[in-house]
């Protein structure tokens, strides 16, 4: 291995002097990683806020005057779109992916920094497109975040003039983004792994941040040809996804076009998308874990490749969000069968965390708290999907508010509690001190019971067949006044658990300073990140040398060992036998 | 230990939940039985994995919590368990997809001799088609839309003449009879969708989608449209009323074919005109209203809102709310109008005059309206010019004074609420969203200025 003896040498190494390169034009994958967590986390919020604003109108409709029904739609499209894309997908890879990969596989940094810097500046400059949406004639897009044509790009849809182009030319510019981002991760991982990292030695975190980055690689391109297709159909009038129709009473030009086509691409990214944010959270979450239970994760082997498989699989089943899209029928078949297969690793996945829990030593503390929030969270989230994606239940239930809550939970509520657990978790890594652990318990109470009050009824009024996307529901038979109420209840909820992640943030400011100094290795992980001869690591990770493999990520609570972890870095005795995956034989 | 019990809490809670809630699948009104079972073979299994996975998790919180001297268990891997995790797993998800894949093969093919119903969606309302006694529906095309031929029926196809056009969000369907909906848009997506009947389809431009069902009970039924199609989204309702077969054959009986509407003579502004000498009174002249009489300009106004305003006064549609005082006033006069080919001359010879510009009244910021008028404007036109495809009536040129009292008359469900009011119930919706008297005026001031 070439590289590694290349790498245990500094001098290649891209040197910050000032604070400019050390901090702003940095090519260090950990301050990459941090601008790329604070500006999702900043755009994050704005989406906070939205969500909020639109609670209000669904929980006390006719009590705001500003909130129009455009309004509503542009809150709900900039809520989900920036949520999914611009915060989710970028914490997770971006801000997750940049600051773990070198420093889980013994790498000193990404194996192409100056691209990794770039793919921040373009991330930023998509932000930046985005949020000018706000600020132009008309407003942002109100398309809904799935942006179907033809009313994405026609009269009678908000923000049709300036807001769509800019959110076409963002999401075009977040692939480049991505890409950049995405081709450093998948590589580094491959070629720059130090010595003794074999495959399966990596912890899960990063075999889920991989299979992520590749699901990226493959699927982000559907979107840009869609982003740029429509964009043609919008500017140029081309018909890619426009038939011949008449709009607000106007014959328009378009001819031969097929607004299903334009949902096939949208949905061949759209469902690995939500992969793409699954796998690194669980990823990240089986090692919080197992750590805070102080035992390996069981059934690693049988974990990867679930991974794997889930990853997989992700590519074929698209259309089950399509089942009344009115594309033929037949498909239906074929895309319940492949949906419901799928749900046979994500349960494995359940089982083995659950069996990594038991008979072990669980210690409650914050990232640990979050880290089981997960697990209930996306049990519920799972098991509706199993509703949705059998194709009869979708007759009723598509498009109303159990689509909503079952969304919320499995890629909002679940990836969102193991953020969490990563942020608490690996803080003290990042900054050399702890969080407050009174403010962490009460904002995981808060958020996780908070939550839970909001989802779990919003199942119901999907039940009952109310629509979702509608800025008010007023003046049909069959939705009850109690349903109101109920609405009403959820917003209550929405309010506080937004209110709620006050304390996160001024915990993460205020611990900054005047946190509790972090020991090294607080919670006596075994994974490399945590054996770096500096907390933070300094530029370049190592030191003068790259540390070694002997063994997997999940040692814990070996029997015979002197203490309950062995790092990855520390040697094998003579006497020592394992019957782990990756272990001494 | 706080965690274990809201575990155990969340699991019993959301278990009481579902058992409480009023909020449940509404009553079935069709033959998708079987949707409804596979949903519930779905329920009790994810269920009873919900409660043995979070419970199981529950109690191994509790008994190995961290204590003094506790140290966890080294096992990588159990082959065994791993593999009958798995296969049990397996059977549940094959036991809730197998009867989700039989209903959609039922779903999928349409029983034979299904009557064939057109529903056709745009921005932001239903209309409907029968095929007529041949029992075919003749060709459409999107390029045949025009105002006077709003399905874009193909004039040289015969077997539309006997088509059974309904311009309403209104559908009656006979109750115990297959029906398969074609489902068809002018515009953007939309989707026909009947809570009570279990099923829904998108609609799409350019293509001609269906759905089948049998209704089984008589009663009104809400149509949503459950496809995002724009601001109006939310306000795109319509109504399946499943009627009796007499009932049915009597609704059905009321209405026109394509080759009668289209059959129908010009209306005569000259006949109008004699007509209007009792308008005068109140409307003026020159059709320009009246403050003191609380008469509206009508000069100029479509013929075609006129026709429908109209009617709605003759048949108690409109002005029979007791909060419409003045409106009152006008249904008396309506019902003075001898037949419906008088009440159309009439409405043409009221088109025929002159427009002319409205006398403010109200002191609003015309420029706070603009951003109102945002909403408006999708409908009745960036101009207010109005937009006979959306059914929205021009706004520019009206007295401002009138306007806000049918704004506050929508709001308040004095206007617009009536079962028979096709396009007033987007209106009652709409004007919801003006939350004060500032609001009114502002938006009136702004419209002023058009």
């Amino acid at each position: 291995m070439q590289h590694t003896a290349l790498a245990d040498q500094t001098l290649e190494l891209h040197d910050p002097r000032s604070f400019v390169t050390k901090y702003i034009w940095s090519q260090d994958h950990k301050v990459i990683a941090i601008q790329y967590g604070l500006t999702a986390v900043f755009v994050g919020l704005v989406a906070l806020a939205l969500s909020a604003l639109m609670r209000l109108q669904l929980g006390f409709p006719d009590t705001f005057d500003f909130i129009t029904p455009g309004a509503y739609l542009q809150f709900v499209t900039m809520h989900g779109m920036i949520m999914v894309i611009y915060l989710l997908t970028a914490l997770l890879l971006g801000g997750f992916g940049n600051y773990l990969i070198p420093l889980m596989v013994g790498a000193r940094d990404m194996v192409f920094p100056y691209m990794n810097m770039l793919s921040f500046w373009v991330y930023l400059l998509s932000v930046l497109i985005l949020l000018a949406s706000f600020f132009v004639p008309g407003g942002p897009t109100g398309a809904g975040w799935t942006l179907y044509p033809p009313q994405a790009i026609l009269e009678g849809t908000p923000g049709v003039d300036w807001g769509i182009v800019l959110m076409l030319v963002s999401l075009a510019v977040f692939i480049v983004a991505f890409t950049m981002g995405g081709l450093n991760y998948v590589t580094t991982v491959l070629q720059a792994r130090t010595r003794g990292m074999t495959l399966m030695r990596m912890p899960l975190t990063i075999w889920g941040i991989f299979t992520a980055t590749i699901l990226g690689l493959l699927a982000f391109p559907a979107l840009l040809v869609s982003a740029i297709m429509m964009l043609l159909d919008k500017l140029a009038g081309t018909s890619f996804f426009m038939p011949a129709l008449v709009s607000l009473g106007e014959s328009l030009e378009y001819t031969g076009g097929s607004p299903v086509l334009f949902q096939h691409l949208f949905w061949f990214f759209g469902h690995p998308e939500v992969y793409i944010v699954a796998l690194p959270a669980f990823g990240m979450v089986s090692d919080v874990l197992a750590c805070h239970a102080r035992k390996n994760i069981f059934g690693y082997r049988m974990m990867v490749w679930a991974i794997v498989f889930i990853g997989a699989l992700s590519f074929v089943v698209w259309a089950h969000h399509m089942y009344v899209s009115g594309m033929h029928p037949a498909f239906g078949f074929f895309f319940a069968t492949t949906t419901l297969i799928i749900a046979v690793p994500t349960a494995i996945k359940v089982y083995n965390w659950v069996l990594t829990l038991w008979r072990g030593n669980i210690h409650l503390r914050v990232p640990m708290l979050f880290a089981i929030g997960f697990i209930f969270t996306f049990v519920h989230g799972g098991l509706t999907g199993l509703f949705l994606g059998n194709v009869t239940i979708d007759l009723p239930l598509s498009d109303t508010y159990f689509v909503v809550a079952h969304f919320h939970m499995v890629m909002g509520v679940s990836p969102i509690m193991v953020l969490f657990a990563a942020i608490y978790h690996w803080y003290p890594l990042m900054t050399g001190r702890m969080l407050n652990e009174g403010l962490g318990k009460a904002h995981f109470w808060l958020t996780f019971l908070g939550t839970y009050a909001i989802y779990l009824p919003m199942h119901y009024l999907g039940f009952l067949g109310v629509p979702r996307r509608y800025f008010a529901i007023s003046g049909t038979e069959f939705i009850p006044e109690s349903a109101m109420s109920l609405n009403a209840s959820i917003t209550v909820s929405a309010l506080i658990v937004g209110a709620s992640q006050l304390l996160f943030l001024v915990n993460v400011f205020w611990s900054l300073r005047h946190g509790e100094r972090a020991p090294r290795n607080p919670w006596g992980a075994t994974s490399l990140e945590w054996q770096t001869p500096d907390v933070p690591p300094h530029h370049g990770n190592w030191g003068p040398q790259l540390p070694a493999v002997y063994r997997w990520a999940y040692d814990y609570s070996v029997p015979g060992a002197d203490q309950d972890f062995i790092p990855q870095n520390h040697p094998v005795s003579d006497d020592e036998r394992s019957n782990a995956p990756g272990g001494p034989a | 230990m706080k965690l274990v019990i809201a575990l155990i809490v969340l699991v019993l809670g959301s278990l009481l939940f579902h058992v409480l809630s009023p909020w449940w699948f509404t009553p079935l009104a069709s033959n998708w039985d079987t949707v409804d079972t596979t949903i519930d073979i779905t329920l009790y299994i994810t269920g009873v994995v919900f409660v043995a996975v979070n419970l199981f998790m529950a109690y191994a919180v509790y008994r190995y919590r961290h204590r003094p001297a506790q140290k966890a268990h080294y096992e990588p891997e159990n082959k065994r368990l791993e593999t009958w995790l798995t296969a049990i797993t397996a059977v549940g998800v094959a036991a809730m997809l197998a009867p989700g894949l039989v209903v959609w093969a039922d779903f999928t093919q349409v029983p034979e001799g299904a009557d064939e119903i057109e529903v056709l969606g745009e921005q932001w309302q239903w209309s409907y088609r029968f095929p007529g006694e041949d029992g075919k529906l003749g060709e459409v095309a999107t390029r045949y839309v025009a105002p006077d031929n709003p399905f874009g029926m193909s004039p040289g196809d015969p077997a539309g003449a006997d088509d059974i056009l309904v311009r309403s969000n209104e559908l009656h369907l006979p109750v115990d009879r297959p029906v398969k909906m074609l489902l068809r848009s002018k515009d953007v997506l939309h989707d026909f969708a009947v809570p009570q009947f279990r099923v829904k389809m998108d609609m799409l431009p350019g293509s001609v989608t269906y759905a089948w069902f049998t209704p089984t009970r008589t009663g009104s039924f809400d149509v949503l449209c459950m496809e995002l199609c724009g601001i109006a989204h939310y306000a795109m309702r319509g109504r399946v009323i499943v009627d009796t077969e007499e009932d049915f054959k009597a609704w059905l009986g009321g209405q026109t074919t394509w080759a009668e509407q289209r059959a129908r003579p010009a209306a005569d502004p000259a006949a109008g005109e004699r007509q209007y000498a009792t308008c005068v009174a109140c409307h003026g002249p020159e059709g320009r209203g009246n403050l003191q009489m609380n008469a509206p300009a009508i000069a100029g106004m479509e013929a075609w809102y006129l026709e429908r305003q109209l009617r709605y006064y003759r048949q108690g549609v409109r002005g029979a709310h007791e909060g419409d005082t003045f409106g009152a006033q006008m249904a008396a006069m309506a019902g003075t109008i001898a037949s419906d080919s008088a009440l159309r001359n009439l409405a043409a010879y009221v088109a025929s005059l002159p427009a002319a510009d409205s006398e403010p009244t109200l002191d609003g910021d015309p420029r706070r309206g603009a951003g109102h008028f945002n909403t408006c404007g999708a409908c009745h036109g960036a101009r207010g010019q109005g937009n006979h495809a959306l059914q929205a009536p021009r706004l520019a040129g009206q007295q401002d004074w009138y306007l806000k009292r049918q704004l506050k008359y929508f709001r308040e469900g004095i206007r617009g609420a009536h079962q028979a009011d096709n396009y007033g119930h987007q209106m009652t919706m709409m004007a919801r969203t003006l939350q004060n008297e500032q609001s009114i005026d502002d938006l009136l001031s702004y419209v002023n200025t058009l």
